[in-house]
């Protein structure tokens, strides 16, 4: 059973059962902490990765500025190339297009490489719905697959199961032995799994990471060699991809190239990068460009340049939240504080709660290979939930209560003795067992006189 | 130079003497400080809340309280930062960017403006520096772990002229604790996850004192050694540099 | 109205003021020497790098490890003493399943990534570097270049219909982190740098 649409539990729901097994939290903390680090090692041996950072910024943002040339551009160029271009307004018209595709060529069965659209689209439900198969061929992929679960990290898919709960899965599934949960057995056994799923499949569909607008070519990154496979195998290869991943030119990709797999992982680049410009000669390369929603994030100025994200997963890593949380908890496609600028735009109401899932401590922003300025994008977003009316209504009657103590400072002076007010109004500090402050955490020990108090006693010439 | 002494809300509440040693670093420096009583809250928990909308009234009395000043100078990073970032004024817009390009947090201002070069504060303690997000990554007191960038640290450079203080290093140098306003109750338990790990690493490093620019996380890291029963203390670092131990 | 006329509408609508397309910099690498570098970074990214005279050297080298029994194929005329240079076509890609060892040229190598580059014509049938289980590329060492975005400036705007590079043997990390080389593809990877 895959992600559900509906909600029964916010972030902060999740996250707390998340954290009902502290040494677990703590693992799941030290291992995406252990690639935050990797990350720095990577980005302190370029003296100029800053600078890089800015070019990248530059020229995604002014692909952005000219998108709709750039489509066409592109659109012209992989045509002549010989791709064929689909366009998809929406999930359920994409979902169709592959649907339509492997139709025709009475395909029954496909292989797919990582694509967090698809995940976005729900694609595998949508399919097996319509009585297709489709086995996903990056490994973190087949295990959540397995599982029955979502990916719950966009570059390390199944970083929340253990090898142990791994190996039962494969036990399960693949037939190893119990008890095995040795990564190079494991990994061998799906090596071996799906070789023979890429040996049969007729058709594949990829990911995109990249799609360059003067060659018409697009750009595939992948450390097993999955998308190469399955493309290269199949008769059919369908590639899905967002109508933010242009760039303009083909020597952009050496900006790219150099940030992406640095900030993901610490690697100096994947192992493989994939160049599609043209499909093997009597052989079918479909191309399908998706909006869904991009193009209204694109008119939201102060949400746009999300749009800019290249999908490193690094703001993931750095995040404290998310690594104390769990990708589950953000029930999205794209978790963490990336996902969590970038749901609010395709359903509001579903993913009020994400923006408020941050401290805006900021670290994300300052790892962001394309200097997407995620935190502020967060508290922006938090001001556009609350005016569109999905807070909470009795967060809005103590916030409006709040205002008014203090906006006039009589009634805050007369709010009694240090300390006592504030005990009662801001939301932080009531003093109540029932209060989650309490729960964990002693309050503060209210002092014998305020500070104003104080200094009317102690420097009366100024009072 | 005449300064407005701008002290957080809850501050003035529970931390008087975070407040008083601010004050008086701020007068041995050499400055004439006021503090305009009728000041209440910078409006920060409203707006971090998204109700940014609610704040005009606090925005309209902060302008009130502080356009007068050569500089303001407040005790806490986070609500410094509120104000440079979302003070704004229907009435007064004038004073109020006025306002945000004078706004400074105290580490930074007896940095930057009074360019403090000695202190005669004495502290023999092994302390530990909790580097508050929006002091650090908000207005630059230090340099960000995860930037290719130089290294250099303000609330460091003073503490290094306390005598007898002994600052412990620590595994993750600038890791939030968790406070983050309404999110240390709306998602209390990752919050207090984080702040117990904050804490654990300085008590790893031996440290006997937490010190940092932002007393909303030191509230928060107190919150969880006081629960823990422990006995290190935390003080916020105008304390430190205001100490005359022993 | 299609969804591409709905889509590129919408685009042209809401997407902001023209910002211009940067210069990318000049980007430096530190170290003069490529090929220690290369070496280097290849190595840590689990390749094997060998420094080699000629063909035969790559021979003996290779003939250590694979004997008669193991297929090995190329498309590389002057390893045909050894390697089975039968000219495939894709029609018949399926049947490279059992290839024990492949070796193709590159055209040249990056040194801050240890990465190779490769295009389709080097290598016959695309599938050709994934499906085998040992793979070597033979690079001529002279032509390696610092950075990628020299490596781009070198491709230029070059032809071709499929162009990878090739950085390391295929590698997994997705079970706790764990590095396993040969997930679905190579083994393992040796690089000979040919004077």
């Amino acid at each position: 059973m895959r992600m559900k649409e509906e909600h029964t539990k916010d972030h902060a729901a999740l996250a707390e059962d998340f954290n009902q097994d502290e040494p677990r939290v703590n693992w799941h903390d030290e291992t995406l902490w252990f690639i935050r680090e990797k990350r720095d090692r990577a980005a302190f041996a370029i003296p100029d990765w800053e600078l890089l950072r800015e070019t990248a910024s530059q020229i995604k943002f002014h692909t952005l500025s000219n998108l709709s040339q750039y489509l066409q551009q592109f659109e012209a160029n992989a045509q002549a190339n010989g791709m064929t271009v689909h366009w998809a307004a929406d999930a359920q018209e994409h979902n169709q297009i592959v649907h339509s595709i492997l139709q025709q060529h009475g395909v029954t069965q496909m292989v797919k490489s990582k694509s967090m659209l698809t995940e976005e689209c729900h694609l595998n439900d949508y399919l097996e719905q319509q009585g297709l198969e489709v086995i996903d061929s990056d490994l973190g992929e087949r295990i959540v697959q397995l599982a029955k679960e979502p990916p719950s990290h966009i570059v390390l898919p199944c970083i929340h199961l253990k090898k142990e709960e791994i190996g039962n899965i494969f036990h399960q599934h693949l037939g190893t032995e119990a008890g095995l949960s040795d990564p190079q057995i494991l990994t061998e056994t799906a090596r071996q799994h799906l070789r023979e799923t890429f040996l049969t499949r007729k058709a594949a569909l990829t990911g995109v990471n990249f799609a360059i607008a003067e060659t018409g070519e697009f750009v595939v990154c992948t450390n097993e060699g999955n998308a190469d496979m399955g493309a290269h195998l199949a008769d059919v290869h369908i590639a899905s991809m967002g109508i933010e991943k242009l760039i303009p030119r083909r020597s952009d990709l050496g900006v790219f190239l150099r940030l992406l797999t640095r900030s993901a992982t610490g690697q100096p680049i994947t192992t493989y990068s994939s160049h599609f410009k043209k499909p093997r000669p009597g052989h079918e390369l479909h191309l399908i460009l998706v909006d869904n929603g991009r193009s209204v994030q694109l008119g939201r100025e102060d949400f746009r340049n999300s749009l800019k994200c290249i999908r490193c997963g690094a703001c993931m890593n750095t995040c404290p939240v998310y690594r104390r949380s769990g990708g589950h908890s953000y029930q999205s496609a794209v978790a963490g504080p990336i996902g969590s600028i970038l749901a609010p735009n395709l359903d509001m109401k579903k993913h009020a709660d994400l923006p408020f899932a941050s401290t805006l401590c900021g670290s994300c922003s300052n790892v962001c290979p394309v200097k997407i300025d995620i935190h502020t994008q967060l508290y922006k977003w938090r001001q556009v939930i609350v005016k569109e009316g999905y807070a909470d209504p009795k967060k809005a009657i103590g916030m409006k209560a709040m205002n008014l103590v203090l906006s006039s400072p009589n009634t805050f002076k007369l709010s009694g003795k240090a300390g006592r007010w504030f005990m009662k109004t801001v939301p932080f500090l009531v003093s109540n067992q029932m209060n989650p402050w309490y729960k964990q955490r002693e309050m503060p020990q209210p002092p014998k006189e305020s500070f104003g108090e104080w200094y009317r006693k102690n420097r009366p010439q100024h009072d | 130079m005449t300064v407005g002494l701008f002290i957080p809300c809850y501050v003035d509440q529970f931390y008087p003497n975070a407040a008083i040693a601010t004050l008086e670093l701020l007068e041995k420096a050499g400055v004439k400080v006021v503090y305009p009583q009728r000041q209440t809250c910078c409006g920060q928990p409203m707006a971090n809340s998204g109700f940014e909308h609610l704040t005009k009234d606090c925005n309209e009395l902060f302008v009130q309280n502080f356009a007068q000043f050569d500089y303001i100078v407040s005790p806490s990073g986070s609500c410094v930062l509120h104000i440079k970032d979302h003070l704004h004024s229907e009435k007064h817009e004038d004073q109020a960017q006025g306002i945000r390009g004078k706004v400074y947090e105290l580490v930074e201002f007896l940095t930057d403006v009074v360019k403090v070069e000695k202190l005669t504060a004495r502290f023999p303690h092994k302390v530990g520096l909790h580097q508050s997000c929006h002091g650090q990554r908000g207005l630059g007191l230090a340099q960000m772990s995860e930037l290719v960038a130089p290294a250099f640290s303000k609330p460091e450079q003073l503490l290094s002229m306390v005598q007898d203080l002994e600052l412990i290093s620590l595994s993750r140098k600038d890791e939030c604790c968790g406070f983050g306003g309404t999110f240390c109750v709306a998602e209390e338990a990752v919050s207090v996850k984080m702040g117990k790990d904050r804490v654990a690493d300085h008590l790893q490093h031996q440290a006997e004192v937490i010190t940092g620019a932002d007393m909303s996380c030191l509230m928060h890291l107190e919150g969880i050694l006081r629960r823990q029963k422990s006995n290190v203390k935390v003080m916020h670092i105008a304390e430190i540099l205001n100490a005359q131990e022993g | 109205m299609t969804s591409r006329e709905r889509i590129l509408a919408a685009v042209a609508q809401n997407q902001p003021a023209l910002t211009p397309l940067p210069l990318v910099p000049s980007f430096q690498l530190e170290t003069p020497d490529l090929v220690e570098k290369f070496s280097q970074v290849a190595v840590n990214i689990g390749s094997w790098v060998l420094e080699v005279r000629d063909y035969e050297e790559i021979q003996e080298i290779l003939l250590q490890d694979f004997k008669a029994h193991h297929r090995i194929i190329s498309h590389v005329p002057e390893v045909s003493s050894f390697a089975d240079a039968t000219a495939l076509e894709d029609p018949q890609r399926h049947l490279l399943e059992n290839v024990d060892l492949a070796i193709i040229k590159g055209h040249f190598g990056v040194a801050e990534n240890g990465a190779c580059w490769v295009t389709e014509d080097l290598l016959g049938v695309r599938v050709v570097p994934f499906i085998c289980q040992h793979l070597a590329i033979i690079l001529p060492k002279h032509q390696m270049v610092p950075l990628m975005h020299d490596a781009y400036e070198k491709i230029g705007d070059a032809e071709y219909g499929y162009g990878v590079f090739i950085a390391g043997p295929s590698k997994t990390a997705d079970i706790e982190q764990s590095l396993v080389l040969g997930a679905h593809g190579p083994r393992t990877l040796t690089v000979f740098l040919m004077e």
